[in-house]
């Protein structure tokens, strides 16, 4: 397999890990983030910091950029998770800006605006596929127990969700916690495999396109998530040339979407063949009745 | 000991006494209606007993512990369930996830269990699941699992809130509305349902209802209420042949 496919495969993989997150928290649980990238550059930062100046096993930084992305979504879902829709939306945008800056001013540790350099080519595409599939092996359980339902009774109908003893706060914390974590993964595996990542990587746009990759994949569809992960991140590759229309075309994917088909790609269903052979029994089997229910009591 | 005491009950909303000085006590085992005209107030004592309100003023006691300042998930856990006058199914989810969800405290799991189906998890959902289609199969809506809540018609959402309440397995099921919107036979049935499920599921049951002939047959004391003020109280009879129950009840038909 050439470098190239093999380079996009990684990054396909790595906007995957982030987009499950954001899918998680606004697909499944109706919170609007515009700051994951900088959840993303948390996870970069401090794992490329472990692996370059203090010589940390890939491993460990693996583990412990996604854990301190946590626990900073803990902190900040603390402060701000209580606050109506809207005004959550606004300080996540800004934290994922101040994460930036502080960055950027930080100069002696992170290297600035210059960037951080020299971290080990430690992401290879065994590794990047794996750990994606892990993610969203992890993320599909999750929303198929008692976690992922009681998200979704939030996303529903929040008053009922406490009627029926879920502590709304508390989930919420959990999606945006995970969320992070997801972010922080992808930022782990992103800075090594450019080997070196500068906070302009982590601005609000890579935060917008997470949250509209999501939006153009279906809110409510884990498998949509992925899929419009995958055309998002190929399409530009093939049309290089218009790479820099990048967030035009994605502002008019949203407004096409939302004319025309307001659930997205995949609404609140998950990919399957199921339909397939739906229409299949439906063609050729016309005349046998599909299924007699149970006891029909 | 009563399961519930609520003491000189005060809710305002700016000028709106919605709540103006209502007390009530609830034995352990009977049905309560709670009848009054348009805007008397009753939904509100609904939302004030269940956390979505703070009161004003006044105490609100279940068990003996009181459940002022608690957030609406901690008095659901402390036992009390309830439905909602305008229904508020989850409208996207199956009718059996909707049973599922109110079940999550049974559900003893932990995370990473839950994301690597791992130890109790797989044996914990077959029997949440269980129980949750003896709770269908109760109400009459096994059949109709599959569909998306949202979907149903009216009736069956009003009965697939009421599942969803007994699934998180309470002492005190308090009623807003069930009969509304249903015709004369589907009201008596559900006379008989939910004298069944009071039954079966050892419950006291505080219910709101306009249709008269429903809360009459039903209840074994009723309290009245104008204007957020208790007006009456007693068996169906004795708040039949009130005179104060009579003029106020009628007053507000007549603008319903
Ligand atoms: N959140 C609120 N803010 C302001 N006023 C409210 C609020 N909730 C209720 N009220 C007012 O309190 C009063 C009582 O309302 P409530 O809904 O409890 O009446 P009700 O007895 O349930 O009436 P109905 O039979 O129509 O359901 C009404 O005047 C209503 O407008
Ligand atoms: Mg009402």
């Amino acid at each position: 397999m050439s470098g190239y496919v093999e380079g996009v495969i990684i990054l396909v993989c790595i906007n995957v890990i982030a987009v499950l997150g954001v899918s998680i928290l606004t697909g499944f649980t109706r919170l609007f983030s515009f700051g994951n990238a900088g959840f993303m550059a948390i996870g970069a930062y401090a794992s490329a910091i472990l692996t370059t100046k203090y010589g940390a096993p890939f491993p460990v930084a693996l583990v412990v950029g996604p854990i301190i992305a946590a626990i900073v979504a803990l902190g900040l879902g603390k402060l701000t998770l209580k606050l109506k829709g809207d005004y959550f939306l606004i300080t996540t945008l800004g934290f994922g800006e101040s994460v930036r800056l502080l960055f950027l001013f930080a100069e002696p540790i992170t290297g600035g605006a210059r960037g951080l350099s020299g971290i080990p080519p430690k992401t290879t595409m065994f590794i990047a596929v794996g750990i994606t599939m892990l993610a969203f092996l992890g993320a599909w359980n999750f929303l198929r127990s008692k976690y992922g339902r009681n998200l979704m009774a939030i996303r529903e109908q929040e008053i009922a969700a406490e009627a029926v003893g879920i502590n709304t706060a508390k989930f919420k914390e959990y999606s945006f916690m995970i969320s992070a974590a997801y972010a922080g993964m992808a930022g782990a595996l992103l800075a090594h495999y450019y080997m070196f990542i500068s906070p302009i990587m982590f601005n609000l746009p890579k935060s917008a396109e997470l949250t509209i990759t999501v939006v153009i994949g279906g809110l409510g569809s884990l498998s949509g998530s992925v899929l419009a992960t995958i055309l998002l991140t190929v399409l530009p590759e093939i049309f290089r040339s218009a790479a820099e229309y990048r967030m035009l075309l994605y502002g008019l994917a949203v407004v096409i979407i939302i004319v025309l088909k307001p659930s997205g790609l995949m609404g609140y269903r998950e990919f399957s063949l199921r339909p397939i052979f739906t229409l299949y029994e439906r063609i050729f089997k016309k005349n046998n009745p599909t299924q007699t229910k149970g006891d029909g009591k | 000991m009563p399961i519930l005491t609520i003491t000189n009950l005060h809710k305002h909303f700016g000028g709106v006494k919605a709540i103006n000085d209502f007390s009530i006590t609830l034995e352990k085992g009977k049905i309560y209606g709670l009848i009054g005209p348009n805007g008397a107030g009753k939904t509100t004592i609904f939302n004030t007993i269940t956390g979505i309100y703070e009161p004003t003023m006044g105490e609100i006691f279940l068990n003996g512990k009181s459940v002022i300042k608690k957030a609406p998930y901690e008095i659901s856990n402390m036992g009390i369930a309830r439905t909602f006058q305008n229904i508020r199914l989850f409208g996207n989810l199956s009718v059996l996830d909707n049973v599922i969800i109110a079940c999550h405290a049974d559900a003893k799991y932990g995370i990473f269990e839950a994301m690597t189906k791992f130890g109790r998890f797989k044996k914990n959902e077959e029997e949440i699941k269980e129980k949750c289609i003896k709770l269908l199969q109760i109400v009459g809506l096994e059949e109709m699992r599959d569909d998306t809540a949202g979907a149903l018609p009216y009736g069956h959402q009003r009965k697939l809130e009421i599942a969803r309440a007994l699934a998180t397995n309470p002492s005190l099921l308090l009623l807003d509305e069930p009969a509304a919107g249903m015709n004369e036979k589907e009201s008596e049935e559900l006379v008989r349902f939910i004298q069944n499920i009071h039954e079966n599921f050892d419950l006291t049951i505080l219910l709101i209802e306009h249709h008269m002939d429903f809360v009459m047959s039903l209840c074994d004391e009723i309290a009245v209420l104008n204007f957020g003020s208790t007006i009456a109280m007693g068996t169906p009879d004795e708040v039949k042949r009130n005179p104060a129950v009579i003029e106020a009840y009628l007053g507000g038909e007549d603008d319903a």
